[in-house]
């Protein structure tokens, strides 16, 4: 590490890291164009990893090892999961439909995003033209995990903090939200079910199957009771109880 | 021979010929396989020994070519696609799993300094400053291989397996980071190399101005992180009690259930591969690495040249033999017990056990005095709570007599209390004809 922090503070290029740029480099612009271009939207998350990985593997290149671990615990281990999460949940067989629903917007997001590209590009090619990295060395002096540690806990503890306090909100809000949990004596055991069932006013055994000894096999038909009364326990309450008439029951006619 | 000048350092990575570096990824690699053909042999054996039956003992003497037999069967069956899959994804998925598990062997320090034909080298692939974050991130990664079966497959039970693993390797990851931070906090490092030098030699402990000699494994230090790691790792590695994703009392298989042939192997294999991974990983961060246990070090040599791959080998069997023993006493948990496990014991735990560590660590330097007084008041308070926190005392319970008296009028009728059930005339004229049967035998039994 200590030679490629050296080597990243000269300002030189390795031909290891030559290498892995110019290979993992296209990788990482393919997956970020896959994205956008696969149409299933599991598809387009797993092109995301693929950019993330490369952006992760191209941080430990440039003497930031620490950073990219976490970029791969972080984003590609713990956001993109959540991220699957809804895709599962949206379904597996949604896939985006190609129709275009405003005429021509292709081509023209094409070409704003090219123009953007090639517009921040040359921003960042004119900036970076002709200096030479500094204060790398420095900064790495006591290994890069170390120097991250003293900056967070000396310089940046407020940010620090207040952006923990922040992320702890909005879990806690999320929990607070989606969490429905009920408290234990309204919770409803298998004694108090029971006894329930049991209470005075209360039928315990089952329920009569409705169209019992009746003219219709319809739910909407009640069962008849031994006595032959009518028990409208025997149907849904939504359903008013409803006997056939005899012009009903009686053949239409219609069976030859 | 001094032993510390066996105990390689960062700066003796990545000096090696091309020649050595090829055979220590070679020799990583044949850990994993082999790990995993004997790993497979082990569990039958002792699960079989633990369920009082003889296990696999027929190819190959104790049984032991009955996995690679169990191997080369796999490979030639029938490779089935569903329809319903998603063919790409589908083919990855094993990869990914099996690539992630294999990879992690690749910072796991298995011996100090050796010579290999003149070259003074760690036992080790390879280590950054980061190394245990780069198990993390592939531990992390790995859960896409599981996801991305499941989800691939096309069809219900994978799916449902692949979402269960998904939650709980995310939760149980969060008490593995937290516990491995105690971890860094008394190593000072992220490199694995580093963390078992750090557990070379005993730190003096120094409480309540005693200087107390202790022995350097976390496993001893850090106990309550051991158990919370250990625990994780259980639940990471998806193996018993923890094996919910592959439930196969109500998933059929989890996310495997559609794969078939190699693909299956692989994802079995990485399996294993992750448990052999994860075990020597605990053995690296807790149980002292390489470095050999109490009565061994007596002898000088104990900790240099190629011994510590014995101890080291050693230790990593001692826990997949824990693994196989948890697979044989524990029945699998339910989901909501698995998810309170992770989210309202493990990481609570963790997080105080980490305080409290870097309380102690922050108190170290102070004078005797200060440091009685930081120990003491906290503690103090602890105990006095803990005295006289009210107790919720229950309500005494009715009896059965006033609980029938406290029915409202018109309940369900009930038959008196005292109610003498007499018995059914069926039993009595069974008895009376069992009767005469061994009364004779009796009496003659007594003449003679």
């Amino acid at each position: 590490m200590t030679a490629s922090t050296l080597l990243a503070a000269s300002g030189a290029v390795s031909g290891g890291e030559a290498v892995a740029f110019w290979i993992l480099a296209p990788v990482a612009l393919a997956g970020a164009i896959g994205m956008v271009a696969a149409r299933n939207a599991m598809h387009s998350a797993l092109w995301l990893v693929l950019t993330m990985l490369s952006l992760g593997v191209f941080y430990v290149l440039q003497a930031g090892p620490f950073i990219g671990m976490v970029q791969i615990i972080v984003y590609t281990g713990a956001i993109m999961m959540l991220f699957l999460f809804v895709l599962m949940l949206v379904g597996r067989e949604s896939s985006d439909s190609l129709i275009e629903v405003l005429r021509g917007q292709r081509i023209a997001a094409l070409g704003l995003g090219l123009g953007f590209a090639g517009l921040l590009g040359s921003a960042v090619y004119r900036a970076t033209q002709g200096s030479a990295p500094v204060g790398l060395e420095q900064a790495n002096a006591g290994g890069n995990v170390e120097g991250i540690a003293r900056l967070l806990f000396t310089d940046y503890i407020f940010a620090f903090e207040l952006t923990a306090a922040l992320l702890i909100t909005a879990t806690i809000g999320g929990m607070v939200l989606a969490h429905i949990e009920r408290r234990k004596e309204d919770k409803r055991d298998q004694v108090a079910t029971m006894k329930a069932r049991f209470r005075p006013g209360n039928y315990p055994g089952p329920k009569p199957g409705p169209g019992v000894f009746a003219t219709s096999s319809s739910v909407a038909t009640p069962a008849r009771l031994p006595d032959g009364r009518l028990s409208d326990r025997s149907t849904p309450d939504i359903l008013p109880l409803r006997e056939l008439t005899a012009e009903e029951t009686t053949l239409k006619g219609t069976e030859k | 021979m001094n032993p510390l000048a066996q105990t390689p350092s960062l700066t003796d990575f990545g000096h090696d010929p091309w020649w050595l570096v090829l055979g220590k990824i070679v020799f990583a690699f044949v850990v994993a396989l082999l790990g995993t053909l004997l790993g497979v042999w082990f569990e039958r054996r002792v699960v079989g020994r633990m369920a009082v039956r003889p296990g696999p003992n027929q190819l190959g003497p104790f049984g032991l070519l009955q996995t690679l037999a169990d191997g080369l069967k796999m490979a030639f069956k029938e490779d089935i696609l569903p329809k319903a899959a998603d063919k790409v994804i589908y083919f990855i998925a094993p990869a990914i799993s099996m690539i992630c598990a294999v990879t992690m062997l690749s910072v796991i320090p298995f011996g100090p300094m050796v010579s290999i034909f003149g070259h003074q080298t760690p036992l080790q692939v390879t280590d950054v400053p980061v190394a245990v974050l780069v198990v993390l991130a592939l531990s992390s990664m790995a859960v896409y291989g599981i996801v991305l079966a499941g989800w691939a497959s096309g069809s219900t039970y994978p799916l449902l397996g692949g979402l269960r693993s998904a939650a709980q390797l995310i939760s149980y990851e969060v008490s593995l980071g937290l516990s491995i931070v105690a971890v860094f906090m008394l190593a000072g490092s992220m490199s694995t190399s580093e963390i078992v030098a750090a557990q070379g030699s005993g730190t003096q402990v120094s409480l309540f101005g005693l200087d107390i000699p202790t022995p350097g494994w976390y496993a001893l230090l850090l106990f309550p992180s051991f158990i919370v790691f250990f625990i994780s790792i259980v639940g990471e590695t998806n193996r018993p009690p923890f094996d919910l994703p592959e439930a196969e009392s109500e998933l059929v298989a989890g996310f495997m259930t559609e794969y078939s042939s190699l693909k299956f192997a692989l994802i079995m294999l990485s399996e294993y591969v992750a448990m052999v991974a994860m075990s020597a990983f605990t053995v690296t961060l807790f149980l002292g690495g390489w470095h050999a246990p109490w009565p061994i070090t007596l002898w000088s040599g104990a900790n240099s040249g190629w011994w510590p791959l014995i101890w080291f080998f050693a230790k990593v069997i001692l826990l997949v033999f824990v693994f196989v023993w948890l697979r044989g006493t524990l029945p699998r948990l339910r989901y909501d017990q698995l998810m309170r496990l992770g989210w309202k014991v493990l990481i609570p735990i963790s997080l105080v056990w980490v305080v409290v560590l870097a309380g102690l660590r922050t108190i170290d330097d102070w004078d005797t005095q200060s440091r009685l007084y930081a120990i003491g008041i906290p503690a103090g308070i602890v105990l006095l709570a803990a005295l006289f926190w009210p107790s919720r005392k229950p309500e005494p319970k009715p009896t059965l007599v006033e609980q029938v008296e406290n029915r409202p009028p018109g309940s369900f009728p009930l038959p008196p209390m005292d109610l003498q059930v007499p018995p059914s005339p069926g039993t009595r004229r069974m008895v009376a004809e069992r009767e005469p049967a061994n009364a004779p035998a009796g009496q003659d039994s007594e003449e003679v």
